[in-house]
């Protein structure tokens, strides 16, 4: 296919040489396959999104083990992981020795779906009162009424206070990296600024052991 | 009638414009391409809506889904200072090149008794060194010890870095020069390995610390 196009300036058999008249055509078809062989490999085979993170704190570790009552707040829940799935109550934990007001506490179980039962629904729901106010931080942000600092301040002060939903991550030994990072990832969704990963308690334990 | 003549012979196309926009493309994902170096284990991140693209200067643990414990720190001149701690509390002697060559990889896993072997091998096939990784047992617990060094390797590197940006002008923030802490987890490993290793960090009193995901779509209410 490569051909040199020799029109014009044919052999006149004796006397001077002509030069070439007319363009010379290359055929750049092999090029251009190389061309868009390259491209194609280098559009397959780049990754265009660097990996993203997701930041976690863990709360410090007690070095003094006398003390190892949490300090109590308001509207807790603890999320309980085993295997793929989640349970949760709120509240604090009564056994069935010690039942409080509502009776001992039971688990739910509840999915990482979208729909009926899900954690982002159930969350949504209870977390409601820091998602209202944060929608409304969020209106002023984009308005430039506050600064990028007090809107951080305000955030984290919005998910201490009393209405706001606070979490506890506990998971057992069968418990995946994967139902994990999607619990910490809908909490992120509903906005719940206090997470903390615990230990299972022994009466948390059975409760668990019961339901598998 | 008369009929329309049919121009004769190929027709021919002037291709220039084209090519000239396949070279361009080609150029450019040849320059903005950055190749990955070879990882010797394969780790499925979960997902998560987080879009804090990763930092600089990290620090990595890495666990596969056997549990298996990866380590790697971003830092060429911190690695160098690092392994040289870590063969000194270990006694193990390793070649200049060797030592050399480790600055420049990147996520290694082996205990300090096989390093010498695992350094020896081709980079290619470190992937498939028999090991179980690095030993986070309480008894020797060396990955205790990497992260120790490490993070006194990077922190002072991320320290000289803040002194140049500053000299350079500009206000850096000393917060963008601080390592960070990096935990790379396959969606299938179980949490109670993760936790061995988390203990770990807590235990050194890193408590911030960042769960490499893949991005997903944030839902929309």
């Amino acid at each position: 296919m490569a051909q040199i196009a020799e029109s014009g300036g044919g052999d006149h058999g004796k006397g001077k040489k002509r030069a070439k008249k007319g363009s010379t055509h290359v055929d750049m078809t092999p090029m251009v396959d190389l061309a868009f062989l390259l491209l194609t490999f280098f559009v397959l085979t780049s990754t265009f999104s660097k990996p993203k993170v997701m930041p976690l704190n863990y709360p410090a570790k007690i070095k003094d083990k006398t003390d190892i009552n949490p300090p109590k707040a308001n509207n807790v829940v603890t999320f309980i992981l085993s295997d793929d799935k989640a349970y949760y109550y709120r509240g604090e934990f009564y056994p069935k020795s010690r039942p409080g007001e509502n009776g001992p506490t039971e688990l739910t179980e509840a999915n990482f779906g979208s729909g009926e039962n899900s954690v982002r629904k159930l969350l949504a729901s209870w977390n409601e009162y820091v998602i209202k106010n944060k929608v409304e931080l969020d209106k002023k942000l984009d308005k430039k009424q506050i600064a990028d600092s007090t809107y951080d301040r305000k955030l984290n002060a919005l998910t201490v206070e009393r209405e706001a939903v606070k979490v506890l991550i506990k998971t057992d030994d069968k418990a995946l990296c994967k139902s994990f990072i999607d619990l910490v990832d809908e909490l992120k969704i509903a906005s719940v600024g206090v997470i903390a990963p615990t230990d299972l308690s022994a009466g948390e334990k059975e409760l668990l052991k019961a339901k598998n | 009638m008369p009929k329309i003549k049919m121009p004769k012979g190929t027709p021919s196309i002037d291709m220039t414009p084209m090519v000239d926009l396949a070279f361009l493309l080609v150029t450019f994902f040849m320059l903005t391409a950055s190749f990955r170096n070879a990882e010797p284990v394969t780790v499925e991140t979960p997902s998560s809506i987080s879009d804090k693209i990763i930092p600089e200067n990290i620090l990595m643990v890495t666990l596969d889904k056997n549990g298996r414990v990866f380590f790697n720190l971003s830092d060429a001149e911190a690695r160098k200072e690092m392994l040289n701690s870590m063969l000194q509390k270990y006694k193990i002697g390793l070649s200049e090149e060797k030592v050399e060559e480790f600055s420049f990889m990147s996520t290694f896993g082996c205990t300090m008794q096989e390093l010498p072997a695992y350094m020896n091998v081709e980079a290619a096939k470190r992937a498939s060194f028999p090991t179980q990784g690095i030993p986070t047992d309480s008894t020797k617990n060396e990955l205790l010890d990497w992260l120790t060094f490490a993070a006194t390797a990077a922190g002072n590197t991320g320290r000289t870095a803040f002194e140049e940006a500053k000299l350079k002008g500009g206000e850096p923030k000393m917060e963008d020069f601080k390592p960070k802490f990096i935990l790379r987890v396959d969606s299938k490993t179980l949490y109670k390995d993760a936790q061995v290793v988390i203990d770990v960090f807590r235990e050194l009193n890193l408590n911030n610390l960042n769960f490499v995901t893949s991005a997903e779509a944030i839902p929309v209410n």
